[in-house]
């Protein structure tokens, strides 16, 4: 396998910069010794329990977790990156000095916590023992979201979340708006397609993530195209509710995050829809199907959540996208790892590829063993300061995708949009020259439309 | 000497067998029950289908992905894991003792077998040693107590071995070795050998979450 | 309240034939029942960029390049969200209101129907507009809405300190707050959510948080002593006007009056929180254990739970009877009075309790079908689509509102034949 080239003059020269985070360090110089001990004390003995206890208490400090980490893969095998060796800089150390830490260790420990690791879960399949490492540092960052040290972009995120009840600060006035613009666009192509707001009963409620109408409102125009094409009894929310996303869930802001999944999940039942469908998003995929209705008490969610993998799945399956000519491009596909180890759709995304393209090559690993993109897990969205060692921190993939390409592959499918962000700056870092799609991207170009 | 071993292998064995048995019944009912104040939402997830698909996939060699990509550590600890079960328990001179004490026996090994496995367990201790001095990855998160824990459980089978060859002072060997065996089962509960204790747990709870929510693999 | 008695309770059956629409017009939306059933409407597009309002087969005078959210005010006028030259207003009966805004959004009627409010933008700010008339102060931003009783008030959640993108800091020292009428109050909190005013529309309690981690309930702008992990929407006593809300202390749910705790149960979850009209019942639904629902009565929850959702609570305004709608997987029930109805169905919409609080009725739906349930009695009428039971004020009879065969139908039954 061909080592993925960095070519560009700059990029060779470049240093790891000191990252100055603002959020990170306002909070810091805030901080006292005392207070970071009341924080840690409080949230080991009152928020955590057994389950905490027993993953320490059982971890025999084997480092077989280690090779699953593509940081750790990236950075040659450097033990600090290795998940049991994120997890002995932050939260063993706490445990063991009994929240008797500096701010500096406090500092190191947001940057572990929020920035070197996706939450991915790929080592949790590691680990002989089943220790959820992406539980322990979850909450390593709730003691950070606690003490007022989360890094400033993700929080100003969360800030978003708990104005707005949706990520990118849209406002109410510009979200049905939004939808309303891109129902007139697309009549010009389908001449009686809606996108109908608010309409109580539908099969269906159609959420997506605040990304989509702030700056790829395509993507909307395109789901609006498939289901009608696909004849789909839908709706849209026009109310607060609509986003799925979650960046609170990756803060450790428990409160929001509960707060924004009631008001989705209520919002669905208010428009008495049977399920909801979501966009292609992982993350999103992770709040409201697995963390996020927890926290409220729901065990499973009480309307049920199809992710956009699992729709496109169900209507090519029913024959109701009927496809002119299949996708030509050789294609190999991502899997997120939200919605494929957290939500087991491997074989769906798999029939989905087959159905839409001529030739799908197989990534490796692959399916629940794909390594993650890195970005997920709030880890892009800590934003511009973190994004070199984002990339550089995932060289694996890098390695991985050019084995694709080198069999053929020319595009990559990522059905989840931090996924999907996170490739393309792969790609461009050590580019790799291939395109990254949606597979709604696929669908919309390859189906059958009006004349 | 001999009042010694009488002390070690009587009050003392006491003593250890009842910490062991009811350290372990502790730790794990301490367990059940912080979870069941704290955490109750475990309950909802266990499925014992997807515990048990959990639980045997790694109990079988090269049975899961780490497994395979790990052949030479999977054959070790394997083979470590199960001669540290079975040649104690399976031992002659061991069954001997329960046979002397409380009237029951069973299947024991061949003598010869018996040595081979204790020297396995020898060199899975002394293949954890090397590992952890030697990988970085391990290095980096080991701490005095990990080479401890190891040294707890390899004195058994060590003095054990010395023991059965009787090739140091004979009586004084098998004193230590009744202590060092003590030690284990009494350090079982209060160290990180309690993996033995939680493993089945935390390994069936992952493994539920795994089946039933995110219906995917944990192996 | 709307006054009721003078609807026609005596004509059995009316109809609009709805078929023909959809020759006349390039298409029909979803159809909406006027609150007496003599009205059934619907937006319609007509042409390119132009829409109208069929009701009972008669178009508004004017069409509009944009219509949505067309729905019935209590007292029979019909209301759409309406765009003429990239200007919104609200029509109502077809009359747009003189205002004009950049947009507008979220209708609110008062329960009289006499008042109608929506939020609305221009030029980048936001306010309410009451009956067309917009506040007198606009904010950089607006997100939660709320009406008094009467309708004479209205209040948002609004922004009233600017700060830049990522300017975290500056954020979490309060930039929120409440206005009710456009006048702000005057303390500030990170964030504000939902709000209640009080039965005389005197005063205002809302959701707060003053930093990232402490809640509490604001009344008129006056933050309770007491914090909270988390709190959710309050509401206040109908009596005494005192303020109660659910509270999370020690990671779990109760109510607090007033900043005290109220009820002496701790739940994995409580909202919802519903008084009857007498003040003497409050209940609100609340989950015992991790992963079952039920309702709480007085603070005693039911006996029986159920796992997926309980929704929809509502109470007799003596709180002799209380309904709610309980999901089990992908079924839906009824829930009165502690007991699941015997039948179940794939989609129920919000009890009705009729005036002597004796009936509860129930718009469902199975396979796609509607009809009305009455005290678990399913009437036979399988329907394309149907709207909530009204029942009489004397509680004899029932209107129902249905489309069958592509007609609406306007029925008054005795209840009777229905619960036989």
């Amino acid at each position: 396998m061909a080592e993925p080239a960095v070519t560009q003059d700059e990029k060779k020269e470049e240093e790891e910069q000191k990252v100055v985070d603002e959020g990170i360090e306002v909070g810091i110089s805030r901080l006292t010794e005392a207070r970071i001990e009341q924080v840690i004390n409080q949230v080991l003995n009152t928020e955590t329990g057994a389950r905490l206890k027993t993953y320490v208490n059982t971890c025999i400090h084997c480092g077989l977790c280690s090779e699953a980490c593509h940081y750790y893969m990236s950075h040659d095998k450097d033990p600090k990156w290795s998940p049991v060796g994120k997890v002995k800089q932050t939260l063993w150390e706490m445990i063991r000095k009994k929240g008797r830490v500096s701010p500096d260790f406090m500092r190191r420990a947001v940057e572990i916590a929020q920035t070197e690791c996706n939450l991915c879960r790929r080592c949790l399949q590691f680990c002989p023992f089943g220790i959820d490492i992406a539980y322990l540092i979850s909450m390593v960052r709730r003691i950070c979201h606690k003490l007022g040290i989360t890094p400033l972009y993700i929080q100003d995120t969360a800030h978003s979340h708990s104005v707005t009840m949706n990520q990118m600060w849209v406002k109410g006035d510009e979200w049905p708006d939004t939808l309303q613009w891109q129902e007139e666009e697309a009549r010009g192509e389908f001449p009686t397609l809606r996108i109908p707001l608010e309409k109580e009963g539908a099969d269906i409620m159609y959420s997506v993530i605040a990304p989509e109408p702030k700056f790829q409102a395509q993507l909307i125009y395109q789901a609006a195209a498939i289901m009608e094409v696909a004849g789909v009894d839908w709706t849209m929310p026009a109310d607060m509710g609509w986003d799925n996303s979650d960046m609170a869930m990756f803060t450790g802001d428990n409160e929001i995050m509960g707060r924004v999944k009631r008001t989705h999940f209520e919002l669905a039942a208010r428009l008495r829809v049977k399920r909801i469908v979501m966009g292609e998003c992982g993350h999103a995929f992770r709040s409201v199907y697995d963390t996020g209705n927890r926290w409220l008490g729901w065990s499973h969610p009480p309307i049920p959540i199809v992710h956009a993998i699992d729709f496109y799945w169900e209507l090519l399956k029913d024959n109701r996208i009927p496809i002119k000519e299949k996708y030509p491009e050789p294609v190999t596909l991502h899997d997120p790892c939200n919605v494929i180890r957290g939500g087991g759709l491997m074989e769906k995304a798999r029939y989905v590829a087959h159905a839409l393209c001529e030739t799908v090559v197989e990534m490796h690993p692959n399916r629940e063993y794909n390594y993650c993109c890195c970005a997920g897990g709030g880890v892009i969205n800590c934003g511009p300061p973190y994004k070199l060692k984002r990339v550089k921190s995932n060289r694996v993939k890098a390695e991985q995708l050019m084995d694709a390409k080198a069999r053929g592959a020319k595009v990559i499918i990522s059905p989840c949009h931090n996924c999907h962000s996170g490739l393309k700056d792969i790609k461009n870092y050590y580019d790799l020259h291939m395109d990254i799609k949606f597979f709604g991207d696929i669908i919309y170009q390859i189906m059958e439309k009006p004349e | 000497m001999h009042d010694l071993y009488q002390f070690v292998s009587g009050p003392l064995a006491w003593v250890a067998f009842i910490l062991f048995v009811g350290g372990s019944l502790y730790r794990m009912i301490a367990m059940l029950v912080e979870v069941k104040k704290k955490e109750p939402f475990i309950f909802t997830y266990m499925s014992l289908k997807y515990s048990l698909r959990s639980i045997v996939h790694w109990m079988t060699p090269f049975a899961t992905y780490n497994w395979r990509r790990k052949p030479v550590l999977t054959v070790v600890t394997f083979a470590f894991h199960i001669c540290l079960f079975v040649s104690p328990i399976f031992l002659l001179a061991h069954v001997t003792l329960w046979d002397e004490s409380w009237d029951i026996s069973w299947w024991t090994l061949p003598d010869g077998v018996a040595d081979v496995m204790t020297l396995i367990v020898i060199a899975g201790c002394v293949f954890f040693l090397l590992r952890r001095l030697t990988q970085p990855e391990v290095q980096f998160v080991t701490f005095p107590s990990d080479y401890f824990i190891l040294a707890i459980v390899a004195a058994p089978f060590v003095t054990g071995f010395l023991a059965y060859h009787q090739w140091f002072g004979y009586p004084m060997v098998m004193v230590l070795h009744v202590l060092a065996g003590e030690v284990m089962l009494v350090a079982i509960p209060f160290t990180r050998l309690s993996h033995m204790i939680y493993s089945p747990f935390t390994r069936a709870y992952m493994g539920s979450e795994f089946g039933v929510i995110r219906k995917s693999k944990d192996f | 309240m709307v006054d009721q008695s003078n609807w026609d309770w005596e004509t059995r059956e009316k109809t609009v034939p709805m078929d023909p629409w959809k020759d006349k017009f390039n298409w029909v939306e979803e159809p909406y029942a006027s609150p007496d059933g003599e009205h059934v409407a619907a937006v319609v597009n007509q042409d390119e960029e132009e829409f109208n309002v069929c009701v009972n087969g008669e178009t508004w005078e004017n069409p509009f390049e944009k219509i949505w959210y067309l729905r019935w005010a209590p007292d029979g006028r019909l209301t759409a969200l309406v765009s003429d030259m990239a200007e919104w207003t609200v029509a109502v009966d077809g009359v747009p209101w003189e205002n004009k805004f950049a947009y507008v959004w979220n209708t609110l009627f008062s329960p009289d129907g006499k008042n109608i409010a929506v939020a609305a933008q221009n030029d980048g700010m936001y306010c309410m507009v009451v009956n067309g008339k917009p506040w007198e102060t606009t904010f950089q931003n607006m997100t939660y809405f709320a009406m008094s009783p009467d309708g004479s008030k209205t209040a948002a959640v609004v922004q009233v300190e600017d700060f830049g993108e990522g300017e975290i800091h500056k954020f979490q020292e309060g930039c929120f707050t409440v206005a009710v009428d456009g006048q702000a109050w005057e303390n500030k909190f990170v964030n504000a959510w939902n709000m209640a005013f009080s039965a005389d529309g005197t005063k205002l309690a809302a959701e707060m948080r003053h930093n990232l981690y402490d809640y509490s309930i604001a009344v008129d702008g006056r933050p309770w002593d007491k914090v909270f992990q988390c709190v959710w929407e309050p509401v206040f006593h109908p009596v005494t006007g005192s303020v109660i809300a659910p509270v999370r202390t020690g990671g779990k749910w109760t109510l607090a009056q007033d900043g005290e705790i109220l009820w002496e149960g701790r739940f994995l979850q409580a909202w919802h929180q519903t008084f009857s009209a007498d003040g003497e019942t409050l209940a609100a639904i609340v989950s015992p254990r991790y992963g079952r629902w039920t309702v709480a009565v007085n603070g005693r929850p039911w006996s029986v739970t159920f796992s997926t959702l309980v929704s929809d609570l509502v109470i007799s305004p003596d709180g002799s009877t209380i309904a709610a709608l309980a999901k089990e997987d992908q079924t839906w029930k009824v829930v009165v009075n502690g007991a699941a109805w015997s039948n179940t169905f794939h989609m129920a919409w919000k009890p009705v309790i009729s005036p002597n609080n004796r009936h509860v009725g129930v718009k469902v739906e199975k396979q796609g079908k509607y009809t009305v349930v009455i005290n678990d009695r399913v009437w036979p009428q399988e329907c394309e689509a149907a709207w909530d039971p009204v029942f009489s004020p004397d509680s004899e009879k029932v209107l129902l509102r249905t489309v069958e065969n592509g007609q609406y139908l306007r029925r008054i039954l005795p209840v009777t034949e229905i619960t036989g």
